[in-house]
């Protein structure tokens, strides 16, 4: 589904991402993990389209598309969805009129009919026992005001509803407390089909517990250094990045 | 960072969707100004000898302003040559009108092309709705409804024919003709608009509504509004304008004036988009409005809502003098400017009456290169002891070459008043429209999504159908092919 070439990309002229390589079939869950500033949140900007980030070299492909020759909205309607490691509030928009419009300009991308009103509040309340999330956020402007939580838990609440075929989380745990990261965990377990794929970019060991992932990929310094089963995930819970980073270092060096 | 400006510039470069010219045989007056063209035009009107002499007194007054044309505003644009106008014209009236059936299929073919067909208007939203056209009422609906009621909605040259009593006690006792050089000159050559009795009491039972419109090559428009709530009623007035394409500037100059008596509210909301001129700044409108009410009694309440998105040139202030204690006076407004729009425009809350309270809620959109300026004065009399103020003035920019400025004017004369003043300048988000884009809108849409939501605070403030088209058309204005 997703194909990463070499990937390379820059920002304001400082190369951020130095030779990503990762393939994602349908149906796997990819975590990626590693320190601070290693250009994670880079690369989930880079496969949504971010203009800032410029791509120096490398492909990506996506459901047989040429990703990076796609606008960020072209890649959205094809089923991309990154849950922002920082959503943004915007003001005076309605949560739940900004989804429809979102829903609606993707199912009219994949040629179904917009949903009217009745049957978007339908198919909300619906998504929203799946996430379990509180009604009063949806009728309020996007994100505005929203807790650190309540807006990670808005992005998943988001992603239920548009149904991505590939989603990357971009540290979506991070903020949430132990009974909101295990109804998380359960929404996108139940969300999880044969079809669509996952990229978990997380820091903690523990949101892999209730997603148990395919592949541990570990990345430092813009290059993925390391990829294992999710016991990588606990051997870096146990000894930190030190150990795999100075192996690499050390490698690099020889 | 320059991928964005593109695109935001590519986005708010748009063309007027409503740039037509309707084919109607007119009676026009000869171009210039004269006291015989406004002989003339007292003549077509069948006026009364009062109202010529108010007339040729407002023109006299106005040729000694001739030097003084105000030019205190932040806009820019060519001396205007007031002998180079037609002050009247007039669709030929075939016949009375009585139907709809009647009315000149140009005429329903134009609102059609601007999607405001009266049939529509009549039968979704039960307004009222008074057409103005190039200076004379052609039609107005729901007259009878309103009759039962008391209520008087009608042309203003109707009501100087029917109500000449209530014409001449109001007409000018909120903006006299010595106000300032277009009041004077509106005062002078007005051709027509509308009139509004609500008797006491009465709370009016649907929104009043009127479409004025542009439409003869070189004429200036100059309306008269004037609109009276007695005691104890109600009014929500809507007044909504588009023109079609020019490549002359036209001159527009108004006169509004609002009067509430004790418990009364007046809700007067405008939606305005005139031509704004092309891209490169040619053509459009030119707008300069006097728009003022008074509150007269105790409790009585006047809330002026604007949207304003076109016209080359807006010079205008839509403001309330508090006279009546417990007198509430409101502004909302949203001003939006693109490419070459110059607006200049804001408020004026004079507080006389004791616990009088304003509000003023400002938000100005600028694109392109267009330039956006607030400009309010909030004046507490030493009468107006417990006088309160609120302002609140927010400028949103969605270019690099684009300006906002705010001019707020405040003058406290009573130790007891309390007025706060806020404002706010901000850059569209390149992460709000990146949010957007990644959910599957694209910058067109993403822009016009956080534009609306920007503007949230004052569209809520419109009657639900005027909002709706107020929102589509801030988009409209907004839209432009992205690169
Ligand atoms: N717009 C930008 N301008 C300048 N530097 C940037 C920009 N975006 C990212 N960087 C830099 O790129 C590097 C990688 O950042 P990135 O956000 O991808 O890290 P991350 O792995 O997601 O880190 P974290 O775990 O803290 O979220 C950092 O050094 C960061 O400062
Ligand atoms: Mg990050």
């Amino acid at each position: 589904m997703l194909s990463i070439n070499n990937l390379k990309a820059s920002v304001e002229n400082k190369e951020i991402l130095k030779g990503i390589n990762l393939e994602v079939k349908k149906g796997e869950v990819h975590a990626i993990m590693g320190p601070n500033g290693s250009g994670k949140s880079t690369l989930a900007s880079v496969l949504a389209g971010r203009s800032e980030y410029e791509v120096t070299d490398g492909t990506v492909n996506y459901l047989e598309h040429n990703l990076l020759d796609m606008e960020p909205e072209e890649r959205a309607k094809e089923g991309l969805f990154l849950a922002f490691q920082y959503p943004v509030e915007i003001p005076g928009v309605n949560t739940a009129t900004f989804l429809r419009t979102s829903l609606n300009e993707i199912r009219e991308h994949r040629g179904q009919e917009p949903l009217n009103g009745a049957d978007f509040l339908k198919l909300m309340k619906n998504k929203m026992e799946v996430i379990d999330i509180d009604k009063s956020l949806i009728s309020r402007s996007l994100n505005e005001g929203f807790s650190g939580g309540e807006k990670k838990k808005a992005e998943i609440f988001q992603m239920a509803l548009l149904e991505p075929t590939l989603a990357v989380m971009d540290e979506t745990d991070s903020g949430l407390d132990i009974d909101a990261l295990k109804v998380v965990a359960a929404g996108v377990n139940k969300l999880k089909t044969e079809n669509n794929a996952v990229i978990i970019i997380t820091h903690y060991e523990r949101l892999l517990n209730y997603i148990v992932p395919d592949f541990v990929h570990i990345i430092f310094d813009g290059k993925i250094i390391k990829t294992g089963g999710k016991e990588l995930a606990l051997t870096l819970e146990e000894k930190g990045y030190d150990w795999i980073t100075n192996e690499h270092v050390a490698l690099s060096n020889a | 960072m320059n991928g964005k400006n593109e695109i935001l510039k590519a986005v708010t470069q748009q063309d007027y969707k409503y740039g037509f010219v309707s084919k109607f045989d007119s009676d026009k007056a000869p171009v210039g100004l004269n006291e015989d063209i406004i002989r003339l035009i007292s003549s077509k009107k069948k006026e009364p000898k009062w109202l010529l002499d108010i007339r040729l007194k407002a023109f006299k007054h106005w040729l000694t302003l001739m030097d003084k044309e105000p030019a205190w505003a932040h806009i820019h644009y060519p001396k205007i040559n007031f002998q180079d106008i037609i002050y009247y014209a007039a669709p030929k009236k075939k016949k009375e009108l009585n139907s709809l059936d009647e009315v000149d299929p140009e005429m329903l073919k134009t609102f059609d092309k601007l999607g405001i067909s009266i049939e529509e208007q009549k039968k979704l939203s039960g307004v009222a709705v008074d057409v103005v056209i190039d200076s004379v009422s052609v039609k107005t609906t729901f007259k009878d409804t309103l009759a039962k009621l008391g209520i008087i909605f009608c042309s203003f040259s109707e009501a100087v024919q029917e109500h000449p009593e209530l014409v001449k006690k109001y007409m000018g006792s909120v903006v006299p003709y010595t106000d300032n050089f277009y009041a004077a000159l509106n005062s002078a050559v007005f051709t027509d608009g509308s009139f509004c009795y609500i008797p006491k009491g009465v709370r009016c039972p649907m929104e009043l509504s009127t479409y004025f419109r542009i439409n003869e090559a070189n004429t200036g428009q100059f309306e008269r509004t004037l609109l009276i709530a007695e005691e104890g009623s109600y009014v929500s007035y809507l007044e909504g304008c588009t023109a079609p394409m020019r490549d002359e500037n036209q001159l527009h100059a108004a006169v509004v004036e609002l009067i509430a008596y004790k418990d009364a509210e007046i809700k007067y909301s405008t939606v305005q988009n005139w031509y704004p001129g092309n891209k490169e700044g040619k053509g459009g409108i030119f707008n300069f409005v006097t728009k003022r009410g008074i509150c007269k009694g105790e409790h009585s309440k006047i809330s002026w809502t604007q949207v304003e998105t076109g016209s080359a040139i807006t010079w205008k202030y839509p403001s309330v003098i508090l006279k009546g204690d417990y007198s509430v006076g409101e502004f909302y407004s949203i001003a939006l400017t693109n490419n070459f729009q110059q607006a200049d425009t804001g408020t004026k809350m004079l507080h006389i009456g004791k616990n009088t309270t304003s509000t003023i809620i400002s938000k100005g959109v600028s694109a392109g290169k267009s330039n956006n300026s607030y400009r309010g004065l909030v004046r507490i009399s030493k009468s107006a002891s417990n006088a309160r103020n609120f302002s609140q003035c927010d400028s949103l920019l969605l270019s690099s070459e684009c300006g906002a400025h705010t001019f707020p004017y405040i003058e406290i004369n009573n130790k007891t008043a309390i007025v706060e003043h806020e404002a706010t300048t901000s850059k569209v988000g390149e992460d709000q429209i990146f949010y957007c884009n990644q959910r599957g809108l694209d910058t067109e849409q993403a822009i016009s999504m956080i534009v609306n939501g920007y503007c949230k605070e004052v569209l809520k403030k419109l009657p639900m159908e005027f909002a709706v088209e107020a929102q589509k058309l801030l988009s409209l204005s907004l839209e432009g092919s992205v690169g």
